[in-house]
Order: C-alpha cells, then sequence, then structure tokens
C-alpha cells in the first residue's frame, strides 16, 4: 500500500530546483527574451543618442553595456519567487528538509543561467556597434561572466525582501542597485584598465571575490528574508 | 520506539494585528491519533497550524517534537512534517508528472516512473501524468496536492482543510488514507468544517474559542 522511494542528496535536489526553474523559464520565452530585448534595445540606443563619433562611443562601451546588463538582469529578478509564492510552493521549500538556502542558491544560479549568460553572449554583438576590437570583446564577455552570477545572488535577496509588497518593482531596483556598484565598477572597469594597456588581473580577481562572497552570504540572506516573508 | 512520538503543545498562544487569538492551548498527540482542530471562522486555526509547521513564529507557550521545541531542531522536524496548506503549491504551466517529482525532491526522495502511474491510479488520476496542471479541475488539483501524503515519509501531517473541493469518493479516500497513516504509528493533526470520521480512530478534539 506504501510507497517507499528512493531517498536522493542534497546535489540532486539542488539539481532537481534548477531544472524546473529552467524548464519553467523555457516554457515562458516570453519572460527570457523581453530582458535580452530589452538589453539590446538599451545598448543601442546610446549609439544613437550621443552621435556616431567612434572614439567617444569607443570610451563609452563597456561602461553603457555594463549599465544595460545590469538594468536587463534587474528586470526579471522580481519573478524569481512570485510565482511559487502565490502558489503555495515556496511554503513547502521552507517546509523541505533541504536546507532553504540551498535551494535558494539552486534558484539564484537558474536565474543566472537563463538571464545572465544569454547577456553575455549577446554582448559581443552590441559591443560591435561601439567599435570594440576582438580582444576587448573577450575581457567583456569575460568580466560578464564573472559578474552576472552575482547580480543574480544579491538580486535574489531583494527578490525575496520585497515578496509580496506592492510596487515591489521600484522597490526593489532602490535596494539593489546600490548593492550593484561595485560590480559595476570592476566590471566596466576590466575593459577600460585593458584598453589603457594597464592588467585587468586586479579586477577579475575583485570581481570574481565579490562573486565568491555572494556566493557564500547571499543565499543566507535570501533564505531569512523568505522566511519573514512568509509568516 | 515508535509509540514515543509525541506532539506538544504547552501554553500556546497567538496574536494577530493585536487581536488575541487564542491563548493557553494545551495539548499532547501521541502516535496513532489524530488531533481535530475545530472552531468557528478567524478563530486561529490556520494560523495554530503554520505555527505547528513553523511557518509562523511562536508568540507565546511552545511547541514541543518529541519533549524538544521544534525550533530547536528545525531540521530533523522538517523531516518529519508534511503539510497541506490552503495552496496546492502546483505550478500551472507544469504537468503533473512534472509536479509531483519535483515534490517528492524537495522531501528528498525520487519517484520512478511506475510509481508515480500507481500513485496516480489510487488517486484517480489515471493517465492524467502528461497534463498540464492548468487543464485540471479544482478538485482534480486538490487529489495532486494530496498525493503528495502517500508519498512521504513523514510521520506528522498537517492538513490544513484537506476536503475543500474533493467529491464524496475523494474525501473517503482521504479518511482512508489518513487511517492508514495512523495505522502505520503516524500522528495527524486536521482542521476542518466538515466533520469526516477517519476510520475507527477516535478524534483528539481541541476547539479553539473566540478570547
Amino acid at each position: 500500500m506504501n510507497h517507499v522511494l528512493k531517498t536522493i542528496g542534497l546535489g540532486q535536489v539542488m539539481l532537481a530546483v534548477m531544472k524546473r526553474e529552467i524548464a519553467l523559464g523555457l516554457r515562458q520565452k516570453g519572460e527570457v527574451l523581453t530582458p535580452l530585448v530589452f538589453f539590446m534595445v538599451i545598448a543601442s540606443l546610446f549609439p544613437l543618442g550621443v552621435g556616431a563619433e567612434p572614439r567617444l562611443l569607443l570610451r563609452m562601451a563597456p561602461g553603457v553595456l555594463w549599465v544595460s546588463a545590469l538594468l536587463a538582469a534587474m528586470l526579471s529578478l522580481q519573478r524569481m519567487f512570485a510565482t511559487d509564492h502565490a502558489d503555495g510552493s515556496l511554503e513547502q521549500m521552507a517546509l523541505s528538509p533541504t536546507p532553504l538556502g540551498l535551494l535558494v542558491l539552486a534558484k539564484a544560479l537558474a536565474h543566472f543561467l537563463l538571464s545572465g549568460l544569454p547577456l553575455v553572449l549577446m554582448a559581443p554583438v552590441l559591443g560591435l556597434q561601439f567599435g570594440l576590437d576582438s580582444r576587448a570583446l573577450g575581457i567583456l564577455m569575460l568580466s560578464l561572466l564573472l559578474g552576472t552570477p552575482t547580480l543574480s545572488l544579491i538580486g535574489s535577496i531583494g527578490a525575496a525582501l520585497t515578496l509580496g509588497v506592492r510596487g515591489a518593482g521600484v522597490l526593489l531596483s532602490l535596494l539593489i542597485l546600490p548593492l550593484y556598484i561595485p560590480v559595476l565598477i570592476f566590471g566596466a572597469g576590466a575593459v577600460e584598465a585593458d584598453a589603457a594597456g594597464l592588467g585587468i588581473g586586479g579586477h577579475l580577481s575583485l570581481l570574481s571575490a565579490l562573486l565568491v562572497l555572494s556566493l557564500f552570504f547571499s543565499p543566507m540572506a535570501t533564505a531569512a528574508a523568505l522566511r519573514i516573508s512568509l509568516e | 520506539m515508535n509509540t514515543t512520538t509525541t506532539l506538544t503543545f504547552s501554553k500556546l498562544g497567538c496574536t494577530r494585528g493585536g487581536r488575541q487569538l487564542f491563548k493557553n492551548v494545551d495539548c499532547t498527540l501521541t502516535a496513532g491519533h489524530w488531533l481535530y482542530v475545530a472552531g468557528a471562522n478567524g478563530v486561529g486555526k490556520t494560523s495554530l497550524l503554520r505555527m505547528v509547521c513553523g511557518l509562523a513564529s511562536i508568540e507565546s507557550g511552545d511547541i514541543l517534537w518529541n519533549g524538544i521545541p521544534i525550533h530547536k531542531q528545525p531540521d530533523s522536524y522538517r523531516r518529519d512534517l508534511c503539510y497541506l496548506g490552503h495552496l496546492n503549491a502546483l505550478q500551472e504551466s507544469m504537468t503533473v508528472q512534472e509536479n509531483l517529482s519535483f515534490t517528492t525532491a524537495l522531501s528528498g526522495q525520487a519517484i520512478d516512473t511506475a510509481q508515480l502511474q500507481d500513485i496516480l491510479a489510487r488517486f484517480g488520476l489515471r493517465g492524467r501524468g502528461g497534463q498540464l496542471v492548468r487543464h485540471l479541475s479544482q478538485g482534480q488539483k486538490r487529489r495532486v496536492a494530496l498525493s503528495r501524503l502517500a508519498l512521504s515519509p513523514a510521520r506528522l501531517w498537517v492538513l490544513d482543510e484537506p476536503y475543500v473541493a474533493m467529491d464524496e469518493a475523494g474525501v473517503q479516500m482521504l479518511a482512508e488514507l489518513i487511517a492508514s497513516h495512523l495505522q502505520n504509528n503516524g500522528l495527524a493533526v486536521v482542521t476542518s468544517h466538515q466533520r469526516v470520521p477517519i476510520g475507527d480512530f477516535a478524534a483528539q478534539l481541541l476547539e479553539l474559542q473566540a478570547s
């Protein structure tokens, strides 16, 4: 009568969460594509707005691309926990024997795969508009690859804190954008430093350090915020 | 050893929005018994159940699982707990099968296809595994949510209005499911406006009253 199921480890539980997030994301294509199109439009508006002065564009490119990527990554944050909160899945996650922090980490990583990674892949195409050479494009991609997971991780804290709040979108940006500043400075800085003939090692190391820090601390903070939101 | 499993409320109290809902609730539930939490609307039944799950913080008094306060042993307590609330915890844009494998994964288990077919058939959902939850009726969704209970290894079931949206056969089936859980030395805390008998198991009644 009763079913005896196989028990699985923490890693497999996290994998199940990531698989579910990605499957859901791919099923709601609009939600994945909107930030990408947003990224493309914002980054393309600058050359139109400031004029086609090649040196000026080249100088602006890293900053503009990074700011656009940051705004695009933020667009999809709000939904990170919203549907799970609405249908009760979040309660079940909070009651799972698997620590909520690990489930949250899996969700943040899935968010990176769905929203950060496509930005990394699209950045060189947009960089061409600004006349970046292949070396600069490579560094831009590398800095985005190290930076966007941090954006998802820090963003998850904001998404958890603003869960169920009216006007959550604006509040979320106000909470999270200041925290994104270090990532922006070192991310855009890496491309600029290389253009100026300086080493990029320092910038990339700091980006990695930010990633490691947020990998460690943000799941705990997010889990705590979620438990408060659920009360 | 099984018979030593206990759930104890000790001088439990709850306030919501500055209003005292209940206070000094004392009660002990032992393995193989079920607690029927009764009371009018707004008297704090759901609040009590959420406190039992650890979803809501306990303001006064304590809830003990095997003699230890639940907030001192969150991990082992959660392994022993299965909660079914007002919400079904089903993603509308995923299939029944995907939803079930996800919820079992959350409880640290894997389910294979044969077990899945079996459980769906048992809950009157034969052949619905591949259907999106969005296309199910309210009662069918509830059945999918309830099938979690049959898959859960938890000792303590906390059920908030489990009979809502169920047809007569469904209510009967759920009562039998709870009865077999109690038979295996499980515990259950149930709120409901329908007084459904659970096999031969007499309910331990906890009547909440507006203070």
